[in-house]
């Protein structure tokens, strides 16, 4: 699961990295809005903690052992912020001291495990727990299926990220520069090993966790980081911690014209009209290894194509006359609804 | 930690229980600390450098490797890694047994197949099998290895020379915050504090045994050892951030930066950092 040095490209790299770091500076932002003085010792107790959880060594039924991530159990305790921020913490601490996943695929680590694992284990965990006591033993379940899905999450993140490696970056002669097997392969590669002896760890180490907590102290169970008033002041100053992001998303979405400037559709993008036109064959052709083209439309992408057409075709509404507008209005309008998603998202799921 | 990692581990008594393996776990990442506490201190090349020069200068090496299109240029890289190894009183047999032998042995495993299943031109065909070995699936099983081999010595190579508290100050000059910079110290602290009390925790309960444990109450063992922790590490950071603020705290973190730089210390910088330039440059 820890991706060492060179198996990823540096465009993987800088790319994962980049999607990290929105993650990382809200999440920071929301709990050092949180915790104030507390942010520094809660933090690197709890990193600690994490660290050293992924150390245990878990017996699992059929007489093997693994080692879980403990992410679920992190954000079952801290809240999915905390989380982010201390197991990335964590991993910061493998990679650089003891050599346990790269540096320059930290970001991906972090990303696949922190940020991805954290996220899908908050949202299962609230989904089947939802408002149930905190001794219910549905909550015993919802932490462990959180556990398990979010480790088999970050794996296929994983794998893809590996897959995607040979298809882009290889030599002339074809040889594969960084993880040289294609997706078909990577896929079943790594989800066989965690859906079955990984996934069951962090099942085992999720479940029996929040069982014990029942039992011994039911309060840890109560989002002790994220709770009360604190939530409600965070809330207050959401606008504050996150003003960065607002702009330079706006940011983004002006420069998005810039996508104009690149002659050629997208690698992989292609409509059935590129099948038809001998330049854009040709261009297709040349971005793919100059691999021969099928003659005909491919029978599948023909038949797929008339499924579903687009309200908005190729980023510029028909009426439109001003490409680049066309292309900062499409953007606006996707954001928003990206952004509303987001919100019915959190509206309807439970506090 | 079950992969590619620097702390050396023995698989060799299997059957032991689940309490010794993490006390050998946590032996063994103490050990790492301790040995790497004793090379920084000696005198050599790598020590006498700034730790700022030296991460920047590390992070350009290990960007080079992953850069490099070129198999001469990664085996350059890798000599140059043990040139300054064996500069800086960091012997071979370490190097072999921290990451050159670990490395092998995972990477290996997962570069392995590709010299079949990568298509390509067939050098050999495996008897029996009838596989055939392709000159590019060799050569992707050559990149795969030796980028996770260079980078990851030139990894250790920082950290045998650098003291840890070095590492992280000299992680603001890259940009890091310095709240974040103080939470990796601490966590590195009280990651030994709680690999301790684990320990302590596993040999408790291992001393009340009476019988041989099945696997569920194994199990329920374990998790119950991580909801102590849990506890036991709200309980400390709780008492942490009492004594923080007791002293004064109040949210805001001071570092003293007493690192200067000298000549040789640029004179080490430059070439690291065009390294990674030159080999853009050249693979236009």
């Amino acid at each position: 699961m820890h991706i060492p040095d060179g198996y990823l490209s540096p465009a993987t790299c800088a790319i994962t990295y980049a999607a990290a770091l929105p993650f990382w500076y809200v999440a920071f932002a929301r709990v050092k809005c949180l915790l104030h003085t507390r942010t520094v010792p809660l933090l690197a107790v709890f990193s600690a903690f994490s660290f050293v959880i992924m150390m245990f060594n878990l017996p699992l039924p059929g007489g093997t052992s693994g080692h879980a991530v403990g992410v679920a159990v992190a954000t079952i305790v801290l809240g999915p912020w905390a989380s982010m921020v201390a197991v990335s913490i964590a991993l910061l601490i493998q990679s650089l001291f003891f050599g346990d996943g790269g540096i320059t695929t930290y970001g991906a680590n972090c990303l696949n495990m922190a940020v991805a694992g954290t996220l899908v284990a908050h949202w299962t965990y609230m989904l089947i727990a939802g408002r149930a006591e905190l001794t219910a033993s549905r909550r015993v379940v919802a932490a462990a299926i959180a556990g398990y899905l979010a480790i088999n999450v970050a794996a296929l993140l994983t794998a893809v990220e590996f897959g995607v490696q040979p298809m882009l970056f290889h030599d002339a002669t074809g040889t594969p520069l960084y993880a040289p097997y294609p997706l078909a392969i990577a896929i079943p590669a790594m989800m066989i090993g965690h859906l079955t002896v990984a996934g069951l760890a962090e099942l085992v180490i999720s479940g029996g966790l929040v069982a014990y907590l029942q039992r011994a102290n039911p309060d840890l169970l109560a989002y002790s980081v994220s709770s009360g008033v604190a939530d409600t002041r965070a809330r207050a100053s959401i606008w504050r911690s996150t003003r960065t992001l607002w702009f330079i998303l706006a940011a983004l979405m002006i420069l998005s014209p810039l996508g104009l400037l690149v002659e050629g559709t997208a690698w992989g993008e292609w409509g059935v009209d590129d099948f038809a036109i001998g330049e854009a064959r040709q261009q297709i052709s040349s971005a793919s290894g100059n691999e021969a083209l099928p003659a005909t439309v491919p029978q599948g992408l023909e038949h797929l194509a008339i499924v579903w057409t687009a309200p908005v075709p190729d980023y510029a509404p028909g009426f439109m006359q001003n490409a680049n507008l066309g292309y900062i209005l499409s953007a606006v309008f996707g954001t928003g609804l990206i952004l509303l998603a987001f919100l019915l998202i959190s509206r309807a799921s439970p506090k | 930690m079950s992969e590619q990692s620097f702390v050396h581990r023995e698989h060799r008594n299997r059957h032991h229980g689940f309490a010794e393996r993490l006390a050998r776990g946590v032996v063994q990442a103490v050990e790492h600390a301790l040995e790497a506490e004793a090379i920084e201190t000696r005198s050599g090349f790598l020590q006498g450098l700034d730790p700022r020069i030296k991460l920047a200068g590390f992070l350009a090496l290990i960007v080079s490797g992953v850069l490099t299109t070129s198999l001469i240029v990664l085996v350059a890289l890798f000599l140059l890694a043990l040139v300054l190894a064996l500069s800086s009183r960091v012997s071979v047999a370490r190097l072999f047994k921290q990451v050159w032998i670990g490395v092998l042995f995972f990477t290996g495993v997962i570069a392995l197949p590709a010299t079949v299943l990568v298509p390509g031109n067939p050098v050999w065909q495996i008897p029996l099998l009838h596989w055939n070995v392709t000159e590019q699936g060799l050569r992707s099983a050559a990149f795969l290895i030796g980028r996770a081999e260079t980078s990851a010595t030139f990894a250790l190579l920082l950290i045998l020379t650098t003291p840890w508290t070095h590492v992280l100050k000299a992680m603001r000059s890259l940009g890091v915050p310095v709240v974040l910079v103080a939470i990796l110290g601490m966590t590195y602290r009280y990651i030994f504090v709680l690999l301790h009390t684990a320990m302590q925790m596993f040999e408790a309960r291992r001393s009340r045994i009476v019988a041989v444990m099945g696997g569920a109450q194994r199990r329920r063992t374990v998790a119950a050892t991580a909801g102590v922790l849990l506890d036991k590490t709200f309980q400390l950071s709780a008492d942490v951030h009492l004594a923080m603020l007791s002293r004064g705290y109040r949210g805001e973190v001071h570092l003293l930066d007493d690192f200067h730089t000298r000549r040789r210390d640029w004179l080490a910088l430059f070439p690291a950092l065009m390294l990674p330039v030159l080999i853009l440059w050249f693979q236009r």
